[in-house]
């Protein structure tokens, strides 16, 4: 006899196998999900969901295709959010709090409460890189960030109503664009490829027979780990 | 964590760590590995093809799985649907909001075009999303997209077909510049150099990356940017027939998922961007795809006159999870390997150079398990071998797992087991499509003004992708896709709507006897318990 435990989705009861992610508990239950499902493998934030306990008053985050049913849990998903997005034009932006504070002013409204953090599936210490754009810490707000799926759950909990997965977006492309020095080296291959260093040679390549490209595949020296 | 005979065998892979480290593990002689494909590789498994029936492939061998939605009618009966109205009207349709797709669409819209892009699922919900390992391109001072060009045709087996992989590999820095410029955040030295390692089947580091988010920080990026920019997006409505006019494309007919409603959209050229078809599970392997990866783009396209290529050959990623249970199938990215880890059998020993092209490290792992009888069984019962994570931090210092593999470790931690402190255990999955409709190096089909990008086309890889090569090819083939679309929507009369094509196909399907309740494209696959699946009614 298969381990079953007792789930309450949206509040309806069903007996699913322990063992389950709450994702494929929901389709064990017979729902065929439209909302609510993406990637399945905890990348694209599509299937952020909250949840409690019996016998607990504290909501508890997670995401249902990475995370195990557990007895006695009342969960709903958050599929979507009505987060405001800011759009603007990033070859005229700058890497500064100024920048993120024009986008998005709502940032002042930040009281620390921490709850953004609570709320994060992913760990991510979201109130230190909130706190970080808003002192113009461009290169902090991008690296705390960095691992942010954009399920929405920080958003939603909010109580200054911030969109703390769109700042740090902003903040890492401000930081890709114009913090981090470019790589000298892909600009110098432009130039040499707008010269037509390679064309003659590829024409070449493109001509050769199977056995001449073998050989030089074969041949080809590895460069060392 | 590992308890019982799997702690035990776990003991024995450490216990060779330190003599393994000193080994050099000889990479395959070119004999060797067709040998070993030929034995082992599942594109070569008897009984697993089928000749398709119809259409202009007629005669060709594709996996059973692509046979059935080949050959099936579809979801619209040609004589029903009023055409005679439209309800969007646009320069260049984008079917699909991957990275390809939402390339394209940037692209479009620079060239002046009016665009709508339509998908399945919210915009971003692709297997670009997915990719953690990296993104190619010929960069550095030792490299050249000459030694791009010959690392992507061998590892292709020298299939590939040469005016698509010269695009690929000459945009290569062009895209990387491009990406750089929008903001996406590669990994860089303090000086701006980009950190590149290696990939399987590459000759010189060029594997670009955005810590094991590469393919997420990419498609956010271009997400974000299509947003900016305001160009309008459909969600949640995959395109179900292409609509033509005397052999052209003329636009496209959507399915609102939630209204249950068709869409119909005129447009002067379209772009499929639509993805791979992982979740057609071919031959039942678990799959590393979203769940949209249902290999749709292929059917409407096949079915509105175009080839495909390769479409017999599947890439099975070496390293899909085989513990724990809940995550089994997903992808645990080839960086680790390429940063040294190690793949160890049942009995602590290494039995493959671990940067084979993925081809050949799968097909080693399936003969370490099924004919040498040196896997290691997992609790759920299946096979797997050993991936020795915790060396990475050996041989770069620790806390590289945590800095260069966050979403691994992350992964792992949630199912209590440390990887940058013990193995873990993997089996091939299904990946990728390696091919599938064929096009030219503008993107174009055989079908006027009908364009394919990314994974849902075929040629460039050949029978094999390299790591690193398909975001690469997205980006590349969705902005010339995009801008050759727009150029050429210049110069295109709006058509006609019709379904004549989906009426020739029906016709052949006819004839081949083949039953009509078989319907594509699949759209989403059913997960649902099998005996719910069977008792349930719509009855609202």
């Amino acid at each position: 006899m298969e381990e079953t435990v007792t789930i309450y989705i949206m509040g309806k009861k069903y007996r699913v196998p322990s063992g389950l992610t709450i994702m494929k508990a929901l389709e064990y239950a017979g729902y065929r999900l439209i909302r609510g499902v993406g990637c399945r493998g905890g990348f694209c934030g599509a299937c952020g969901t909250v949840y409690r306990t019996e016998d607990d008053y504290k909501i508890k985050v997670a995401l249902a295709c990475q995370s195990v049913v557990e007895d006695g849990m009342y969960l709903t998903q958050i599929p979507f959010f009505p987060a405001n997005k800011s759009t603007y034009d990033i070859t005229e932006a700058e890497p500064t709090a100024e920048e993120i504070l024009k986008e998005y002013p709502e940032l002042y409204r930040c009281v620390a409460c921490n709850t953004c953090t609570k709320s994060c599936p992913q760990d991510i210490q979201v109130m230190d890189y909130v706190q970080a754009a808003l002192r113009g810490d461009i290169a902090k707000a991008a690296d705390l960030s960095f691992d942010c799926i954009m399920c929405g759950l920080c958003a939603a909990r909010c109580p200054a109503e911030i969109v703390q997965y769109h700042v740090g977006l902003l903040a890492r492309r401000l930081y890709g664009r114009y913090v981090a020095p470019k790589a000298k080296h892909v600009q110098d291959r432009l130039k040499e490829i707008e010269e037509r260093k390679f064309d003659q040679e590829m024409e070449r390549l493109m001509q050769m027979g199977e056995e001449e490209l073998k050989k030089l595949y074969v041949s080809r020296s590895k460069e060392p780990d | 964590m590992y308890a019982g005979r799997i702690e035990e065998l776990m003991r024995q892979a450490e216990a060779t760590r330190e003599k393994r480290m000193q080994e050099t593990f000889p990479p395959l002689t070119p004999e060797e590995k067709t040998q070993l494909l030929h034995d082992f590789h599942p594109d070569y498994k008897k009984g697993t093809k089928k000749k398709v029936r119809i259409g202009p492939n007629k005669g060709s061998s594709v996996p059973k799985e692509f046979a059935d939605i080949l050959e099936a009618y579809s979801l619209i009966e040609p004589e029903d649907c009023d055409l005679s109205r439209f309800d969007y009207d646009v320069d260049v349709l984008v079917i699909g909001g991957g990275g390809a797709g939402c390339a394209a669409a940037l692209l479009a819209q620079e060239h002046g075009a009016k665009v709508l892009v339509a998908t399945k699922l919210r915009l971003g919900d692709a297997n670009t999303m997915m990719a953690q390992g990296g993104i190619q391109g010929a960069d550095r001072p030792n490299d050249s997209p000459l030694i791009h060009y010959i690392d992507v045709i061998g590892g292709g087996g020298f299939h590939n077909r040469p005016d698509l992989v010269r695009a690929l590999v000459m945009d290569g820095p062009k895209v990387i510049e491009w990406l750089e410029e929008l903001g996406m955040m590669f990994d860089k030295e303090k000086d701006g150099t980009m950190v590149e390692i290696h990939g399987g089947g590459t000759s010189v580091k060029r594997m670009h990356s955005a810590r094991d988010y590469s393919g997420g920080e990419l498609m956010k990026t271009l997400r974000d940017e299509v947003r900016n920019r305001q160009i309008e997006v459909i969600e949640f409505s995959p395109a179900v027939e292409l609509l033509t006019e005397d052999g052209k494309c003329t636009g496209s007919i959507l399915y609102n998922l939630e209204t249950q409603e068709f869409v119909i959209v005129r447009a002067k050229t379209t772009i499929i961007a639509t993805g791979g078809s992982g979740r057609l599970h071919i031959q039942g392997f678990p799959t590393t795809n979203h769940y949209g990866a249902t290999g749709d783009g292929v059917v409407l396209a096949y079915r509105a006159g175009c080839k495909f290529v390769f479409l017999d050959t599947i890439q099975y990623h070496p390293t899909g999870a085989a513990f724990p249970e809940q995550i089994v199938g997903l992808l645990v990215t080839e960086k680790c390997r390429g940063l040294g880890a190690q793949l160890v059998n049942r009995e602590g020993n290494r039995f493959v150079y671990e940067l084979e092209t993925r081809d050949a490290v799968s097909s080693a792992i399936i003969r370490e398990c099924q004919d040498r009888k040196l896997g290691i069984e997992t609790p759920g019962g299946t096979q797997g071998v050993w991936l020795d994570t915790p060396l990475i931090d050996v041989l770069h210092g620790a806390g590289t797992v945590q800095s260069q593999l966050p979403a691994m470790l992350r992964q792992y931690h949630r199912f209590d087991i440390d990887m940058s402190k013990v193995p873990i255990l993997v089996y091939p999955t299904q990946h990728y499509q390696n091919g599938g409709i064929e096009i030219n190096e503008w993107s174009e089909t055989e079908v006027e003004n009908l364009y394919v990008a990314g994974e849902t086309s075929g040629g460039v890889h050949g029978r094999n992708r390299l790591m690193g090569n398909s975001l690469l090819d997205v980006v590349c083939y969705g902005r010339r896709a995009g801008e050759h679309a727009a150029e050429k929507s210049k110069n295109v009369k709006p058509g006609n709507l019709t379904l004549e094509h989906v009426k020739r196909y029906h016709q052949e399907l006819k004839a081949a006897s083949i039953e009509p309740q078989r319907k594509s494209p699949m759209i989403l696959p059913d997960y649902r318990r099998d005996d719910l699946r069977e008792k349930a009614v719509e009855i609202i």
